[in-house]
């Protein structure tokens, strides 16, 4: 009996997205060559051959795919044309999907607060607004204030201010702002 | 010489430094800089971590626009540049026709016809000034999108340099990560990538890391304090954009005021060479 996260279908799955792992053969090439590796708890090598292996819960719910900084360097050197950083966004994503609880919600909670800055800006990115939806998720904000931990952040942002590189007005709203909506319309 | 042009988001923002020295280069080579009417943020990490489809659609948008005009496409952020690539990409593998090309700022200006024009043009030639080149991840990688000749070891910064009478450095480190999509989430593990290109850069003699994309720019200027702080070692290296060297070198009257926006001021260095 496979044990119950078992998924068969899961290398089906990835293939049909156009991530086939199928031929991953083990060098770990992608492992040795990872800057974050160190901050995972599956090496990249293991992700693939636990996607191979149909074991889709211990993937849903790892730390590697959120610390994982998508550099491309194992995609780049695989010698099997593995995208693993494919792969590993392709995890994130359905872990989103399915509402699961994941081991770095910060990172998580960034890629939602950039999605939704876009969508609400206009159409394109306002830096203060996206630090502003993320700093409110879940009242972070608040518990690093308790902490004193926001105070390196508000240096920064006011030598940014001082040099003024913080532009404090929103971007220009798009004529295709409704198109970029659209697109985004699930954040 | 006209193209399309690509900022991105955050050359309206923090990267207004890098804006104005673009524009200051383009002006000083000739180069017509259109900038693509209506484009909208290409997604960038958010959307190929969370939502493929975004990931897609985006670039798209801005892709069909830049077709529409007809003109090659420059963008100076590589994760622009990369995303645009993929998207373009895309479109090839449907069958649909790419007629123009999508440049990353650094590659366009490096070709050899801009570079001979550098080389005519220069009245301040950064003499003395040892640099290492930085390219981080994704003006590069992965080839398969960027067509990265040398997606390992590019030279092209290097070059330029040269040209440019800077001393290009060798490291190993020059298309290693720094971590930038990580910085607001997860400051910890930059704090530790960035601190090795510190390290490394100064163990090659290196004064100052060159780059050619905002995020790498930030990523290692900014937390450059904090680093320093915590690893109780003082470092002071300046991250210059390759197109602040040219328009230094080329005697840009307003090179000063951009350095001037850079955490880590390069002015005391520049001066100490006799370059400002
Ligand atoms: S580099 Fe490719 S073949 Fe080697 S272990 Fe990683 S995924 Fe498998
Ligand atoms: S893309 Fe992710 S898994 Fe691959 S080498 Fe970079 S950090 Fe590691």
């Amino acid at each position: 009996m496979p044990p119950s996260d078992f998924t068969e279908d899961l290398a089906a799955a990835l293939a049909t997205a156009g991530l086939a792992v199928d031929a991953c053969y083990q060098c770990r090439k992608c492992s040795n060559g990872c800057p974050l590796v160190f901050a995972m708890d599956l090496p990249p090598d293991q992700v693939i051959r636990l996607a191979l292996a149909g074991r889709e819960a211990d993937l849903l719910g790892c730390r590697t795919i959120w610390v994982c900084s998508s550099c491309e360097t194992c995609t780049t050197r695989c010698p099997n044309g593995i995208d693993i950083a494919g792969v590993m966004d392709w995890l994130k994503e359905q872990a989103v999907a399915r509402g699961l609880a994941v081991p770095e919600p910060e990172v998580r909670d960034f890629h939602r607060a950039f999605l939704s800055a876009v969508k609400w800006g206009g159409g394109r990115l306002s830096e203060p607004l996206v630090m502003a939806l993320y700093a409110l998720k879940g009242g972070r904000w608040l518990k690093k204030l308790r902490r004193s931990a926001a105070a390196g952040e508000v240096a920064t942002a006011l030598e940014l201010l001082r040099r003024r590189r913080l532009r404090l007005a929103p971007p220009k709203r798009l004529t295709g702002a409704g198109e970029v909506a659209a697109i985004l319309r699930r954040w | 010489m006209k193209l399309s042009y690509y900022p991105g988001c955050s050359l309206e923002g923090t990267a207004s430094d890098y804006a104005a020295s673009i524009a200051g280069v383009a002006e000083l080579l000739g180069l017509t800089l259109a900038e693509l009417p209506d484009w909208n943020c290409c997604g960038a990490s958010a959307a190929h971590s969370l939502d493929e489809q975004a990931a897609r659609a985006l670039p798209l948008r801005n892709l069909r626009l830049a077709q529409r005009i007809g003109l090659d496409v420059v963008a100076p952020c590589a994760l622009c540049f990369n995303r645009l690539k993929a998207g373009a990409k895309a479109l090839a593998a449907r069958g649909e026709a790419v007629t123009l090309r999508v440049w990353d700022l650094l590659d366009l200006l490096t070709q050899p016809a801009f570079l001979r024009l550098i080389t005519h043009r220069l009245v301040r030639p950064l003499t003395g000034l040892q640099a290492v080149c930085y390219y981080g991840c994704l003006v590069n990688r992965p080839p398969a999108i960027t067509d990265a000749a040398s997606p390992e070891n590019p030279g092209n910064m290097e070059k330029l340099l040269a040209v440019l009478g800077a001393t290009p450095l060798d490291w190993s480190f020059k298309t290693d990560c720094c971590g930038a999509g990580l910085a607001v989430a997860r400051p910890d593990l930059i704090d530790r990538l960035v601190r090795r290109l510190y390290d490394r850069a100064l163990r090659a003699g290196a004064e100052c890391l060159v780059v050619s994309c905002q995020m790498c720019q930030a990523n290692l200027d900014l937390p450059q304090a904090r680093i320093s702080r915590q690893a109780g070692q003082a470092y002071d290296l300046p991250i210059l954009y390759f197109t602040e060297l040219i328009a230094l070198a080329l005697g840009h009257p307003e090179v000063p005021q951009w350095l001037a926006r850079h955490l880590v001021d390069p002015r005391p260095l520049l001066t100490a060479k006799g370059l400002l």
